[in-house]
């Protein structure tokens, strides 16, 4: 009754290529990612420490730590999601709860798309124009922060709204037949169940946003800063620029150096990840349906 | 506006020349009808005849659904539902049960306070109350007693079913519409349910929308016969069942003769 047919066996080995093809092609992708994880690791390992981390650039950059650009990157990160998270979700909630599904909208939303794809030298430069010469807030954490979340927002509204979406319908009808406002139902149903999605959302710009260079290079972040930023009209220093930094511009550079920069922003950015993760996996295990 | 003076004092629903369509497609046409308070108002006919769009322009609905569009006019108390500026409050006054049930992502004791508290009910035993007398009512409470914190979307089907029964309930509703709510329900507790319907009529107009025509029979003082779109004739429920009836394709229907 089991005895394999020809045709059988045919779609079997035919499964098995499918298998092992799709299989490499992952392999592939992986590779160059834990290549250069463990060449970080390997080259830049050394070079962390506490003085490292924790104190002033010396002797041109060329030794000493990076706290300043540590502590920057992480002002420019948070002040940009401050920025960004209340803004963007608030678009995608109206986006997908409030607008009427017309041409207007789907032109909004087939902007906002598009708007994720402008290269991060032109966000730098409406940066330049709008928050440091024409707000006046010249060359500062807020401006550069800005800059990062005006860039960023895209990313956050179109995930808000995906995850806003696959609220199952059936859920707002039932809501809705209650009685219950638009709002009411936002804040009882739809939100607590697009939560996780939401988070997608905001990993994804914190990964982007602490590793932006072009964007705050000309809005707020520094070259070199003797002193640490005391509020966020001050400039400062970030992990991604002083990268480029010491990386190309500064000539006896200790060859080990940048491993170790590239490593302590790859290090930030997961830490960040995780932090969100986890919350995501918190949420998640109270998903309700 | 003016009441329509010929309407009996106790109307309740009173639709005139409803015509409800889906994009270009025709689903209800010309259907005039007047339900009255306190009666439980039965609604048979096969499928696509209308029945359950004739339920969701009472509630409004078209208003989720930019392809639905609803003509003619819909009297709740005498107040053009179209009209009314403070839909919230319309749909508060009506309860709905449709045939997928639909439970929400949050405890059985959530789902049936949501209606409650929309309303502005705080009060931790105010709520209390509800949630038992509506679970009750919709013969779920025993069920779920020992479970009132459990997520509503993980009971049976049948058992989401009553609990959109109890939430419909738990509205207060001036007016219950039903629709086929017992297909997934077994038949002995299906009739404790239509006990307690007869009960509620004391309290509210319902409006039940069936496939078994036999449930009718049981409960429904009056029953309409919808076909294609349009309602054939409406009459005391035992004279449909009795032969009392002006039109053959009622009889047909109701004598399991169609087709
Ligand atoms: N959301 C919708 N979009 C488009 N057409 C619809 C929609 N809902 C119903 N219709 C159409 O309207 C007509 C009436 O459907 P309706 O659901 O009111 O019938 P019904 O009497 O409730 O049938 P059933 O007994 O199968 O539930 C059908 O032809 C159906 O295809
Ligand atoms: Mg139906």
């Amino acid at each position: 009754m089991f005895a394999s047919s020809e045709l059988n066996q045919r779609n079997r080995n035919r499964e098995r290529v499918f298998r092992v093809l799709f299989g490499t092609m992952t392999a592939l992708l992986v590779l160059p990612v834990i290549i250069i994880l463990v060449t970080l690791v390997v080259k830049g390992g050394p070079v962390i420490s506490v003085e490292f981390l924790f104190g002033n650039p010396t002797n041109g950059m060329t030794a000493g730590g990076i706290f300043p650009a540590l502590l920057g990157t992480v002002w420019l990160v948070l002040v940009a999601l401050l920025a960004s998270v209340p803004l963007g979700v608030a678009a995608a909630i109206y986006l997908s709860e409030y607008a009427a599904d017309n041409w207007f909208t789907r032109a909004i939303n087939l902007a906002i798309i598009n708007l994720a794809g402008v290269p991060s030298i032109v966000h730098a430069l409406f940066g330049l124009g709008a928050f440091v010469v024409f707000f006046g807030l010249g060359t500062s954490i807020l401006a550069a922060s800005l800059t990062l979340a005006i860039m960023t927002l895209p990313v956050v509204i179109v995930a808000t709204r995906e995850a806003l979406q696959a609220v199952p319908q059936s859920f707002r009808e039932a809501c809705w037949n209650m009685g219950a406002t638009r709002w009411q139902t936002i804040h009882r149903v739809v939100l607590p169940n697009a939560i996780t999605g939401v988070l997608t959302g905001v990993i994804l710009e914190v990964s982007r946003t602490a590793g932006e260079t072009a964007p705050i290079m000309f809005t707020g972040a520094a070259f070199f800063l003797p002193f640490l930023p005391q509020s966020v009209f001050d400039q400062t220093m970030a992990l991604s620029l002083h990268l480029f930094v010491v990386s190309t511009q500064v000539p006896g550079m200790p060859e080990q150096l940048p491993f170790g920069v590239a490593l302590v922003l790859i290090g930030i950015v997961l830490i960040m990840n995780s932090l969100s993760i986890a919350l995501r996996m918190y949420l998640r295990g109270k998903k309700k349906w | 506006m003016v009441a329509a003076p010929q309407s009996p004092a106790t109307a309740k629903l009173e639709v005139r020349d409803l015509a409800i369509n889906y994009g270009t497609k025709q689903a209800v046409s010309d259907i005039s009808l007047t339900i009255r308070e306190n009666e439980i108002f039965g609604i048979i006919g096969p499928a696509n005849a209308g029945k359950t769009s004739f339920l969701k322009a009472i509630n409004r609905m078209e208003d989720f659904d930019t392809n639905m569009s609803v003509a003619g006019q819909i009297l709740f108390d005498g107040v053009d539902t179209r009209q009314v500026r403070n839909v919230y409050g319309l749909r508060r006054r009506i309860g709905v049960v449709f045939p997928l049930p639909v439970g929400l992502p949050m405890t059985v004791y959530d789902n049936v306070a949501l209606a409650p508290r929309l309303a502005g009910v705080r009060n931790k035993a105010e709520l209390n109350v509800i949630v038992e007398r509506c679970l009750h009512r919709a013969a779920l409470w025993d069920e779920v007693k020992d479970r009132l914190n459990a997520l509503g979307s993980l009971l049976s089907g049948g058992q989401q079913q009553r609990l959109t029964i109890a939430r419909a309930l738990s509205q207060e509703p001036d007016l219950l519409m039903l629709d086929e709510f017992s297909i997934a329900i077994d038949p002995v507790t299906t009739m404790r349910i239509e006990d307690v319907l007869k009960e509620l009529r004391q309290e509210m107009t319902i409006i039940l929308v069936t496939n078994l025509v036999q449930q009718a029979r049981r409960i429904a003082d009056r029953t309409a016969f919808f076909l294609e779109g349009s309602c054939v004739e409406i009459a005391p429920t035992e004279d449909l069942f009795t032969g009392e009836v002006s039109d053959q394709r009622t009889r047909d229907y109701v004598e399991g003769r169609f087709g």
